[in-house]
């Protein structure tokens, strides 16, 4: 199995290491529902650096990714601004969902999916091929994602020089501090940076931080976290059969400049105009137990699936995301272990800095 | 390394049984399930007087990870269910041997159980 340069670090830890898509990773230090409400009250962090940098340099760099993605890279203005888009095939199905960062026209840094690493790379180099734009994987780099509340202050604390490059920041926005890459984003619902760097600073600064009190949170919590936050995993909410029109991603689809024919728009277009027949929704349950991936749910309007399923450590009740047909509203009930349970259609998120908004 | 009581016996899959020396046994998970299953979020429990056959599930135990159900080790008559775990669950994760009990039962059939050391060579 493949292991980051925290590896060692983790297993120090307690980390319980499990294979996740390859990576030997740690699920939790001990328990996952304390990770989860650290993150929510206070700072905790996560080894991140099975998932894929990728570098585009070139003077079609701009041209070339307003191709490849199917949010417009022309929103980006600013250097270290950041933008959220899916990357389609001919068919308007998901390759992946990634974040692109903008430096200059010429210079775009994109972070790609850990398990989708392997396809997208051939993907995107496939779609470059006559384009002025090289496509540089940068697998020498780790990330380390350090997210909560207090989550800005710790690094700064931790890591000399951070505040006076990152200190000003706005949300989706990256700054650079020598081979540091530094980003207010993340993946919890909460404040904090996700930061890459060369593989060989990551154990030092994961001790750095981890001196000042940022606590290791496995990827388990990860999980509990980015559901209760709304936020798709690749895999369960989208895949190369489902469109951004049927995973409530419409959103991260700019289809305002007619002349970009972004890869999979034709396909957008025709669905766009039939009308897409499902949608991800949230639920909560209303009794007890726990929702489960594939569950089966049947609403108002029809029959769905629960795409991801898990106890909210913060509401104390079991969410889910699921697709559904569109206009569901109101009750539905899941089949949960042979027994139909009722459960809440809401729009997510679910929690958002430290608060339930359903 | 997992914990394994010597004053109880186990199961293949992970329950622990102890004889209360009064015709009733009470029944857990052990520590190994327990680690493995993580994060006790939910116990579902039978009611008093709810009699089980050998083999079935007759309570299930959900963690934040997966549903796991629990076995009748005997044909059985559920004597009282812990009601505790309604509000704690996690009391399975903490305290699997003691305070995390799922239920105690009345059986005159059991059989074929493992003793500590047996269940803890099964492990390793």
């Amino acid at each position: 199995m493949k292991h980051t340069p925290l590896y060692q670090a983790h297993v120090d830890a307690g980390g319980k290491m499990v294979d996740f898509g390859g990576w030997e990773m740690p699920l939790n230090y001990g328990s996952q529902i304390e990770e989860h409400h650290q993150v929510r009250n206070d700072v905790g962090m996560f080894d991140v650096s099975h998932m894929t940098v990728v570098d585009f340099k070139g003077v079609e760099a701009k041209k070339f990714l307003q191709t490849l993605i199917a949010n417009d890279v022309d929103k980006l203005k600013a250097e270290g601004k950041a933008l959220y888009s899916c990357m389609l095939n001919e068919a308007g199905g998901v390759v992946d969902d990634l974040i692109v960062y903008y430096q200059d026209d010429e210079n775009y840094r994109m972070v790609i999916n850990a398990g989708t690493t392997e396809k997208d790379i051939a993907w995107i180099n496939a779609q470059a091929k006559g384009f002025d734009v090289s496509v540089e994987p940068r697998f020498d780099l780790a990330m380390v994602a350090v997210q909560g509340p207090n989550a800005r202050a710790k690094v700064y604390e931790a890591m000399p020089g951070v505040e006076d490059v990152a200190g000003e920041l706005k949300p989706f926005n990256a700054a650079s501090l020598g081979g540091l890459f530094i980003a207010r984003t993340g993946y919890t619902g909460e404040d904090g940076f996700e930061i890459m760097l060369p593989e060989k600073s990551a154990e030092f600064t994961w001790k750095m931080l981890m001196e000042v009190g940022v606590k290791p949170c496995g990827l388990g919590a990860r999980d509990t976290l980015r559901l209760e936050a709304g936020m798709s995993l690749y895999g369960s909410e989208m895949n190369d059969e489902v469109s951004p029109l049927e995973a409530a991603l419409t959103w991260t689809v700019d289809l305002s400049d007619e002349d970009r024919r972004f890869v999979g728009r034709d396909a957008l277009e025709v669905l766009k105009d039939k009308g897409a027949n499902n949608t991800i929704v949230g639920l909560v349950l209303e009794g007890k137990g726990v929702i489960r991936d594939h569950q089966k749910v049947v609403t108002n309007n029809g029959e769905g699936e629960v795409t991801s399923g898990t106890f909210s450590p913060t509401m104390g009740k079991a969410i889910a995301l699921a697709s559904v047909p569109k206009g569901s509203e109101g009750l539905c009930e899941i089949e949960m272990r042979n027994k139909m349970v009722s459960a809440k259609i809401v729009k997510p998120p679910f929690v958002r800095n430290g608060k339930v908004l359903v | 390394m997992s914990e394994v009581r010597d004053d109880r016996q186990y199961t293949e899959t992970h329950e622990w049984i102890l004889d209360n020396g009064n015709g009733t046994y009470t029944m857990g998970i052990s520590d190994h399930a327990q680690a493995l299953l993580g994060d006790m979020v939910y116990v579902e429990l039978p009611s008093e007087g709810d009699e089980a056959s050998a083999e079935d599930e007759f309570c299930v135990v959900e963690s934040v990870k997966a549903a796991s159900g629990v076995y009748a080790p005997a044909d059985l008559e559920v004597v009282e269910a812990n009601a505790v775990l309604d509000d704690e669950p996690e009391l399975v994760n903490s305290s699997c041997y003691d305070n995390g009990w799922l239920v105690k039962f009345k059986s005159d059939s059991l059989d074929g159980l493992m003793d500590a050391a047996t269940y803890a060579e099964t492990l390793d």
